[in-house]
């Protein structure tokens, strides 16, 4: 018990050491301009697909559920306000920031453990070019970039998933007008912003997890295997922890 | 354990003159892990442009004090001063500019050989992009390694690899250059040929360089002065001469092992066991 409280306090104070000394490389990201472009890349573009795919079936999900529920109490008209606050407060950017930590969390992780396992950290520490600056930095500030983006997209394709359960449900059987009429009604550019704001953080500090298991990884392959397991799992624990707190802090 | 150490300002026998060369002090360093520790009160002092070769069996520790001297691992007690600047303390990588190669090359795997050799002069914006091309061929060329500028490391032999990692540290053009074992894993004509390079980088530049080698030609033909380690202490620092002619049993057992196929070690181990 001891051992892993002593392993989660050195886990969040190099975290934090990490965090400071990689965004005191801020001001630097010009000259690491194409490496921060490859980041935005691979965490915004390559990632889009499947948030569109998720997002439209959880929006159409959402529509069938509170279409399900409220359409013998004649509230059917309220769709369109379920699904676009929950869309835009809660499940877009827990939904990205999830799909972060699976697909690129990872692979941030694998790349930068294989990378301390097999010296190239200690190589780049020996050329006086400091990991942070050239792994870690270009990457914190490509999910910063890229997380309101897929948020904000993820929003609206789940938007656009409810409304065409609502459309083609026949049990259901609300308008496209009605539905986005409800949701305007209803969604602020405030609860917007307040998901993009939650992503945010949840991003920066999937990415940041990534890096710091990746950097802290000793041994060799089977660990490398470890820590990406270990680096999901911590970021999965702390985006639904924090979402609670955030969302309080938010409200 | 007792060492024999000679002062290197008489002993040296190929002084450089560069300016650029730095010297290393090592104070008094003990490295633990845990509660192991494997280096106890080491203490050198080896001088400017010299070609200095620490040997000694597999797990006596040469790997962690050669880390320990490029500030890869943090000393238990004592300190590693390189040209005056404690090597341990942040910011002294800008005042001396050294280059570690490692036992296993370290390339960065994601890129090609090429991008391997100019990653350093690029990122630190030392030249303008042809230069670097030019000084990346010509470190490839010293190696014999023009054919391979484009290849990923995952397509080189580990020889190869070894040769890729000495001709990235031969373009950051450092002051001082440690090698962790530059020789095993290449053929004898490649092995003398790194131990040429090794030897001619201090006739032209003034190097000063730090080998960690089990490789005896190596050791005895260019080096200026050799230290013996073993479980951590160091038995010797000596002209590879005085050390070749060592009266120590241990040393003379190390440099020149006799197999004797009647009488074998671990047979004589396990009897005292």
């Amino acid at each position: 018990m001891k051992k892993q409280v002593t392993e989660i306090l050195d886990d969040v104070g190099s975290a934090a050491v990490l965090v400071f000394r990689s965004m005191a490389y801020t001001p630097k990201v010009f000259g690491n301009w194409n490496r921060f472009i490859e980041q935005c890349h691979l965490i915004g573009y390559t990632t889009l697909p499947i948030v569109a795919i998720l997002s439209f079936f959880i929006g159409s999900v959402l529509a069938l559920q509170t279409g399900y529920a409220l359409v013998n109490l004649g509230g059917e008209t309220f769709i369109g306000a379920i699904v676009g606050l929950s869309m835009a407060r809660e499940l877009a950017p827990v939904m990205v920031a999830i799909l972060l930590a699976g697909r690129v969390g990872s692979a941030i992780t694998a790349e930068l453990a294989s990378m301390k396992v097999y010296n190239e950290i200690d190589a780049l520490v020996t050329m006086n070019i400091p990991p942070e600056r050239m792994l870690v930095m270009p990457r914190l500030l490509a999910a910063l970039a890229m997380m309101p983006v897929l948020t904000i997209i993820g929003n609206v394709i789940g938007w656009i998933g409810g409304a065409v359960v609502c459309q083609y449900v026949t049990f259901i059987g609300v308008s496209t007008e009605v539905y986005f009429q409800s949701l305007k009604s209803v969604v602020t550019f405030k609860d917007v912003m307040d998901g993009v704001i939650k992503a945010e953080i949840f991003g920066f500090l999937v990415i940041l997890i990534a890096c710091n298991t990746g950097l802290r990884t000793k041994g060799g392959p089977r660990e490398i295997g470890s820590s990406v397991t270990r680096a999901v799992v911590v970021s999965l624990i702390t985006i639904l922890v924090l979402d609670y707190f955030i969302t309080r802090a938010l409200m | 354990m007792e060492t024999t150490q000679t002062d290197p300002d008489t002993e040296t026998t190929r002084p450089a003159d560069n300016e650029a060369a730095v010297g290393v002090e090592v104070e008094g360093l003990r490295k633990s892990f845990g509660d192991t520790e494997v280096l106890h009160d080491i203490n050198l002092s080896i001088k400017p442009g010299e070609i200095f070769v620490i040997m000694g069996p597999s797990g006596s520790g040469k790997s962690v004090l050669l880390k320990t001297i490029a500030g890869l691992e943090t000393p238990t007690k004592g300190r590693v001063t390189i040209a005056g600047h404690d090597i341990a303390e942040r910011g002294s990588r800008e005042k001396v500019h050294m280059a570690l190669v490692f036992q296993a090359g370290a390339l960065f795997n994601s890129m090609t050989v090429f991008d391997n050799l100019a990653l350093y002069p690029t990122e630190h914006r030392l030249h303008g992009r042809k230069e670097i091309e030019k000084k990346v061929m010509d470190a490839l060329g010293i190696l014999s390694l023009e054919d391979a500028r484009d290849k990923m490391p995952s397509e080189l032999s580990g020889g190869m690899k070894k040769r890729v990692a000495i001709a990235r540290a031969l373009v950051m053009e450092p002051q001082l250059m440690l090698y962790d074992e530059p020789t095993s894993e290449l053929d004898p004509i490649m092995g003398a040929t790194i131990s040429e390079v090794i030897a001619d980088l201090r006739q032209e530049v003034g190097l000063t360089s730090i080998v960690v080698s089990h490789d005896r030609d190596l050791s005895l033909t260019i080096a200026d002065r050799v230290a013996i380690l073993m479980d951590g202490n160091l038995l010797a620092v000596d002209t590879p001469d005085k050390v070749r002619n060592s009266d120590n049993p241990v040393i003379n057992d190390f440099l020149n092992p006799v197999i004797d196929v009647n009488n074998p070690r671990f047979k004589q181990k396990k009897a005292a066991s």
